[in-house]
Parts: structure tokens; sequence; C-alpha cells
């Protein structure tokens, strides 16, 4: 097919946490194969952005594409809502995420995470999908810690494991909240190298992230976001090489 | 050996009727605290109010008062609307109300108020990041309460939980006052007969004590259930 759907858009995304407007119409196009990060100071609102494409926060305005596919909303008393719950829950299984703070299960072991949501949101049989689950679990390192529980894996294993659930769900689009920010920093390398790979074999990603040289190196487009808007947006040697905007220059400059 | 005078069957009948009493009020209480705990985390305000009438209620009112109230009021309101139904309509029925139902209704009403803030508890103990990433991976509301926040809740709740069902045990001694013949009511009967107390209450003691036990061995295997992942590392 010469016209497959865009996996993910979104246009004019707005948000209102009470009085302030945190997201002040944001757009974006996520193409088969490419890796954006989403980067800014806290409270520059790329979490909340993140958020609102699996509709994790409801956004007050503004549309979302799901692989061709719009999403319905309908307006209620307290606010807008999707029209129809049972489109939004398809949609998420589509787009998998990745959390700050992993979210794995606790009630569950490493396995038992990752065979979850393909059972009993994608009705796979129990055998495929722990065959499956193996092979990821292997992939990112953690063939011997299936039958662990998360409280006792380090953080960066849990990451880890956190990644290859999502990958379980097969997902078009696989969306990171600051997967590295909860972690040692002896632990970051570990997560960043199962995210290049990812990159490599051409997954879409969309990555909330503070790491600067991943952004960088493994980026296709770099948005840069201050106060809910796009303050500068481009591939990653125009935005973050040579910066135009003042404080994006700032933001980069290094810190002592 | 302990002479029982012949009441050995009816006091073990007895027995068998309260631990059916315990367990069916055990099991309304249950589905009640869930309904409860429900309602008070609702965003709709009328049903947060309703779950905060209920508990109001049921925990300002003696036990022993809600028992007769129910149990002789419900008799009074059915008898109101069976003879409003033969007035208006000419059909004649009667409908007496079992001391036993009322006994399950009543206790399961009473604790259902008390699983509601355990449960209640329970539920906002649940790291609210557990149930985000069950949203993020497309499953339903429902799916979500199944595999995520019940299994999760319940290890919160077990402690409380067990604690409400060893007071909810021994409040079924209270439905011998409707006339319910519970182990206790079958001992006292006995007593009176026999003018022997000490033997038969010291017997109803010690089946109160064995079922308790019983009870707090099987908590304990749910608990150890219920915390599988959590604590320390094994």
């Amino acid at each position: 097919m010469a016209d497959t759907p865009i996996p993910l858009e979104v246009r004019n995304i707005k948000k209102r946490f009470g009085d302030t407007e945190v997201l002040k119409g944001l757009s974006l196009q996520a193409h088969k194969g490419d890796v954006i990060t989403l980067i800014g100071a806290s409270g520059s609102g790329k979490s909340t952005f993140l958020r609102c494409m699996n509709l994790l926060e409801q956004p007050d305005e503004g549309e979302l594409i799901v692989h061709g596919e719009p999403i319905r909303f309908k307006e209620t008393k307290h606010g807008r809502e999707p029209a129809d719950w049972k489109q939004v829950v398809g949609m998420r299984a589509k787009l998998s995420m990745v959390f700050q703070s992993f979210n794995l299960w606790a009630h569950m072991t490493l396995l038992e995470n990752v065979i979850e949501a393909p059972v009993h949101v994608l009705g796979k049989s129990k055998q495929e999908a722990t065959d499956h689950a193996r092979e990821l679990l292997a992939r990112v390192g953690l063939a011997e810690r299936a039958d662990y529980y998360p409280a006792q894996l380090s953080g960066g294993q849990q990451q880890r494991g956190a990644i290859a659930r999502a990958l379980a769900m097969d997902p078009e689009v696989m969306l990171f909240d600051e997967p590295t920010s909860a972690l040692d920093p002896e632990l970051v390398g570990d997560v960043l190298k199962v995210m290049r790979d990812l990159a490599e074999e051409g997954r879409t990603m969309i990555v909330v992230t503070h790491e600067m040289a991943f952004a960088r190196d493994v980026s296709t487009q770099v948005i840069y976001l201050h106060q809910g808007q796009v303050e500068e947006a481009g591939p990653p040697d125009q935005v973050l090489g040579n910066p135009r905007s003042e404080r994006l220059k700032q933001f980069l400059a290094p810190k002592h | 050996m302990i002479d029982l005078h012949g009441y050995g069957p009816r006091l073990f009948e007895g027995a068998l009727i309260t631990i059916e009493l315990a367990v069916l009020s055990l099991i309304l209480a249950i589905l009640l605290g869930l309904a409860t705990a429900s309602a008070k985390m609702s965003r709709h305000w009328w049903l947060h109010r309703l779950g905060t009438l209920y508990t109001t209620i049921i925990r300002g009112v003696p036990d022993l008062v809600l028992m007769m109230l129910l149990f002789f009021g419900g008799q009074i309101g059915i008898n109101m609307f069976t003879d409003w139904l033969y007035y208006q309509f000419d059909v004649d029925i009667f409908i007496n109300v079992n001391e036993f139902v009322a006994g399950v209704v009543t206790i399961g009403l009473i604790f259902g108020a008390y699983m509601g803030e355990t449960f209640r508890g329970a539920f906002l103990a649940v790291d609210s990041g557990q149930i985000e990433a069950g949203r993020a991976y497309g499953m339903s509301h429902w799916l979500v309460f199944r595999r995520i926040r019940f299994p999760q809740m319940m290890r919160h709740a077990l402690p409380g939980l067990s604690n409400n069902w060893m007071v909810l045990l021994k409040t079924t001694a209270l439905v011998s006052v409707i006339g319910l013949s519970d182990m206790v009511r079958v001992a006292s009967e006995a007593s009176k007969a026999t003018r022997e107390p000490f033997t038969f209450m010291i017997i109803v003691a010690a089946i109160y004590l064995l079922i308790a036990s019983v009870s707090e061995w099987g908590f304990a295997r749910l608990q150890k259930r219920y915390d599988i992942g959590y604590g320390e590392a094994n």
C-alpha cells in the first residue's frame, strides 16, 4: 500500500489545569520510524503533552488521529471527554507507554507483567504470549529474571522490563515519559542502549527526555517546548547544534 | 465426660447456623462494602452522599437496636404493603419475615458499612501509577479493577477485613433475640432447663474460639498470597 496512515498525529492540543493553560496548541506528526524527542525545562508541558497523546490526560481542545482514525470527543459538564471509551481502549493498545517510575505491576512477576496486556487486552493465547515475552526479556537482557517480582529488581532492570512489556503489545508508537530520570546514573546507560536499538530497528518513538546525547544521536526530530508552546523544532543537528532561540541556547548551555 | 443432657445434636445444629449466618453475612457485607467504597470515591456527589449517609446511620446506631428495627420494623413495613395490596387490588398474601434472612440482611448491612471504610482506605492506598499503567495498556475500567486494583487493594484491606470478620462472627450471637436458634440460643435454653449454664457456655465459647482460630489461619494464608511481590526480598 502506498498510502499507509500516519501512526500518530496530534493537532492543536490545548490543556488547562484550573486557570493555567499548560499546553497552548501543540501539534505533532509521528511517521513510521520517526524518533521524536520532546525537551524543555520542567513545567514546560512536555510530559503533559505526551500524556495527552494516549488520553491519560484529557486535552481541552485539539485532535488526535491514531493510525488514520480520529478519536471522537463529546462535551460533558466535567469538560471534554472521549465519546467512545471502547475506541480509546483500542487506541491505547496501539500506543504503549514507558513511565518515569516504571509502574510495573507489583503483584506480578516480570513475565506476568509482560504477558498481561497481550493476553487480556489483545486476546493472545497464554502460550503464544509467554513465548514472545521470553524473547523480549532476552532482548532487554532479563531472560534470567523472568520469575522475579519488580521489587526484587534494580531500577534499570525494572525499566528494561517495562520496555519489554511495551514491546509485547507490538505497538504502532512507543511513548517514553522521562524513562531514565528516576534511575541512578550508572543504570541509565543500559536503558538508553535498549532504546537506541529500538530506534535503529525502525520503531516509531516519542520520547520525553533530559538526555541530550540521546536526543542528538537518535532522534529524527527534536521539539523544544517552553511554557506549553513549541519554541523550536527540527532535526537534531539544527535544533541542538545550531539553536536560534536565546532560551534554547541557555537551556542547552552546560550548567555549573 | 461432659454430660450434655441430650442437647448435643441441637447445639451442633446451632453451631452450623452460626457459621452459615456468619459466612452469608460476610459475603453480603463484602459486596455492600465494595459498593459503598466505590460510591464514596465516585465523582457523582449524590452517590458520595448516599454512601456517607449509609455509613453514618449504621455506625451510629447500636447493632442490637438495628437488628430489632429491621426485624420488627421490616415485618410492619411488609404487612403495610400486603394490606395495601389487599385493599387496592384484592390480592391476599402474607409474607413472614424469616429470622435467618433478617439476620443475614441486618448483619450484612451493619458490616457493609465497616467494610466500606476498610475498602475505601485500601483502594486509596494503591499507587496511582499502577492503575495508570493498566489504562495506558488499553485495559478497560473493569479489567483494571479485576487484574490490578482489586488484588493490590486486598493486600491493604486484609488486616481490617479479618478484624471485621472476627467482630461479625461474635455479632451473630445477637440473632438469638429475634428467635433464631443459633448456638447461643440453644445453649441458653439448655442452661435454663438443666441449671448448668457453665457447661453449655464454656462449650459455646470453645466453638467460637475454634472458628476464630481457623479463620485467623485462613486470613494469614490469604495475606501471604496477596503480599506476593512486596515486602522482604525472598
